[in-house]
């Protein structure tokens, strides 16, 4: 009996073999690498959460069921587009990961972006937001999953420019990704006949946000935009409270906001922000089921979009290399933007062929704390902008796969 | 309207008034690093961790113990003391006839892990702080509107700083402190007992980090990395100012604040590089700093 198994065993595993082979999967495995602010002021919106996501997606896809074996690495780029772009080279070169997915920051990813060009990789972006992305800088390599910054501006900005916010007045994040939402939310801005009044650039991972404030109030305009994220929003929103802006008359946008903000700044200090987002946790039964489960894995933290984006995207990457039956870079990214997608998170969608995965995006406000049943019950729907209106018209980015 | 540099001159006395806020900040961080290293020879990397253990603490007795704004700054910086003492007493003990290197390898040793630990714990967002109900609202003093809650903090931690000089420059607590530092041994013969000296005076020291911390609380968050982003601007202030030298650092502490300030308003996108422009400016003109003695 015991050799007869040994013997059928073997022919499993020869069979498995051979089918690998027939596979070619790259060394047999699928690595998928995690790359992104692990440990700073982005930490808590992607971070080790993104990881936890990437996981969720390995598991659910059922993938050591489907015969494919997947791994997941992370690494911190501590926000430096030279540690990122040394950590992706090592993984593409050294230790053959096929995928690299998040990058928070616009700048790390813009590097990371070239790079997996250069290497015929593959590259899923959740984290950052520059819409030159899938503009300038778009890459036959480069899927750009949750959202970008001509979708935020879109969003938020003609939001609050049709509620009589017409004067505008940016403190903004001084580097690719603060400069890209600004670009993007002054056309808007303008567009609609509003005015913008003066800006202000202040350097990733500011403290003190007072100066800033100041020379905002000065400038009388009806609107602040800030065009930061994470900590940098924290700060500005809470320090805003303090020097009486919105009671002086003024108001807040908040271009970027993640749930993990809301959470920090306290509903108290949080309530009445209106903005743009592709995911709430809270959404629907599917999405509320996942969000609980994440939640469980990652110190109760609940999913921000960023992490939706990451397993989304890795779902949709794997059912790609299935269907291809290789992880080759480039062959993946077009097969992935040839067939549909369909997640719990996202429902149905699209890939564009400059990189952009479509799906409709949420106008969100932050509860009163009276309205809140506690910790993460954090936003109400305002308004829902239909897959078709919420990004940037192909034809108006400038990517160069598109003018044939 | 006239201007001044295109800037009117009542956004001008804004920003000067906080830098001079922000510098309140540095100077009381700057001043518990000065005294340690003074009279301990300890570069204190754990300083940063300590004003960050300060704001937590204050969030602790809030979330836990019901105990508010006034009772976190009396009994947080007590809290963190005792912390210092206890480290002190355990670890910084044996290392004061080593190089220096050791002891700001241990300390930065120690804010990594503290840091760490509380990042995973409570994530990096940070966790909300209230400011104390008297102290809010502000005053508009025409030129800006002054928060109460800043004010407090300037008028606060310039009676602390100045009480702390006073002590150690100006009465016999703070004599016997400096001779201590001068020569361990002759001051031993004369029946002081130094170790326990040094060790209440790290605790002090560790006790002001805290103090600044349960300070800052109300305005930025609650953060585990707080303090991270904030010790190496600290250091660059003690450096400028001379490193030991009290009065150089409480006066450097205020003075680069309003630099800072003043920055924001000229050149945005220089302003957390400026403090290190002017460090490596005044250490190649005075390399032991602008109230330092050379040695």
């Amino acid at each position: 009996m015991s050799t007869w198994r040994t013997l059928t065993l073997m022919a499993a595993a020869l069979v498995l073999a051979v089918g690998t082979a027939h596979a070619q999967i790259s060394d047999g495995v699928v690595k998928i690498g995690v790359l992104n602010d692990q440990s700073s002021l982005y930490a808590d919106l992607a971070g080790p959460g993104s990881v936890v996501a990437a996981r969720m997606a390995v598991e659910d896809f059922g993938a050591a069921a489907k015969g494919l074996k997947v791994e997941v690495l992370s690494a911190d780029h501590q926000n430096k587009p030279d540690v990122g772009s040394s950590i992706a080279r090592q993984w593409y070169d050294v230790d053959k990961v096929d995928l690299i997915v998040d990058v928070t920051n616009s700048a790390v990813a813009l590097a990371v972006n070239q790079i997996t060009r250069d290497k015929a990789k593959a590259f899923i972006v959740s984290g950052a937001a520059s819409s030159d992305l899938t503009g300038k800088a778009c890459s036959p390599n480069t899927i750009h999953w949750t959202y970008d910054t001509w979708a935020l501006a879109n969003g938020t900005g003609n939001a609050i420019v049709k509620t009589g916010g017409d004067t505008w007045f940016f403190i903004t994040a001084d580097y690719a990704f603060g400069h890209a939402l600004e670009r993007d939310t002054e056309a808007v801005v303008l567009k609609s006949g509003g005015k913008v009044l003066g800006k202000v650039r202040h350097p990733l991972n500011t403290a003190d946000f007072s100066s800033f404030l100041l020379q905002a109030q000065t400038s009388k305009a009806k609107i602040i935009g800030l065009a930061n994220a994470g900590g940098d929003t924290i700060n500005a929103i809470k320090q805003a409270a303090e020097f009486g802006i919105v009671k002086g008359g003024q108001n807040l946008a908040g271009l970027l906001v993640f749930i993990t903000d809301v959470h920090g700044l306290g509903l108290q200090a949080a309530q009445g922000l209106i903005f743009t987002e592709a995911f709430y946790w809270d959404a629907n039964e599917k999405t509320r089921a996942w969000g609980v489960r994440f939640a469980e894995r990652d110190r109760g933290i609940h999913p921000t979009m960023i992490h939706a984006g990451v397993y989304a995207g890795i779902l949709h990457y794997l059912k790609a290399v299935t269907a291809l039956k290789s992880d080759d870079g480039t062959k993946v990214i077009a097969k992935m933007k040839e067939m549909p997608t369909d997640d719990p998170l996202f429902g149905k969608g699209t890939i564009r062929a400059d990189g952009r995965k479509i799906h409709p995006m949420y106008l969100f406000e932050v509860k009163k704390p009276s309205e809140s049943k506690g910790p993460w019950d954090y936003y109400k729907l305002r308004a829902t902008i239909p897959a078709a209106e919420a990004f940037r018209p192909l034809d108006q980015g400038d990517c160069p796969l598109v003018k044939k | 309207m006239f201007q001044l540099l295109g800037i009117p001159p009542q956004a001008l006395f804004g920003q000067l008034l906080l830098g001079l806020i922000n510098g309140a900040f540095y100077a009381l961080l700057s001043l518990g690093l000065a005294i340690i290293f003074g009279l301990l020879n300890i570069i204190n990397f754990a300083h940063g961790a300590q004003y960050m253990l300060g704001a937590f603490a204050a969030w602790f007795l809030l979330q836990y113990a019901g105990l508010g704004y006034w009772w976190a700054l009396l009994l947080a910086p007590v809290a963190v003391g005792l912390f210092g003492v206890a480290l002190e007493r355990t670890m910084l003990q044996r290392l004061y006839r080593l190089d220096h290197l050791y002891g700001l390898l241990l300390t930065f040793g120690l804010a990594l892990i503290l840091q760490g630990y509380f990042r995973n714990r409570f994530g990096s967002s940070g966790l909300p702080y209230g400011i104390p109900p008297v102290l809010e609202g502000g005053h508009n003093l025409g030129f800006m509107f002054l928060p109460n809650y800043r004010g407090w903090v300037v008028v606060f931690s310039l009676g602390v700083c100045l009480l702390t000089w006073f002590v150690i420059e100006r009465t016999q607590l703070g004599s016997y402190l400096r001779a201590a530092t001068e020569n361990p041994t002759l001051v031993q013969a004369f029946g002081i007992n130094v170790p326990r000296m040094i060790t209440l005076t790290y605790g002090f020291g560790a006790g002001l980090a805290a103090m600044a911390g349960v300070l800052a609380a109300p305005i930025y968050q609650v953060n585990p990395l707080m303090g991270a982003d904030l010790i190496i601007v600290v250091f660059a202030v003690v450096v400028i100012g001379g490193m030991g030298s009290i009065m150089g650092s409480i006066v450097t502490g205020f003075a680069l604040g309003v630099i800072e300030g003043l920055t924001k308003v000229f050149y945005p996108e220089a302003s957390n590089t400026v403090i290190f422009v002017i460090m490596a400016l005044v250490l190649l003109v005075r390399p032991a700093g602008l109230f330092g003695r050379a040695q």
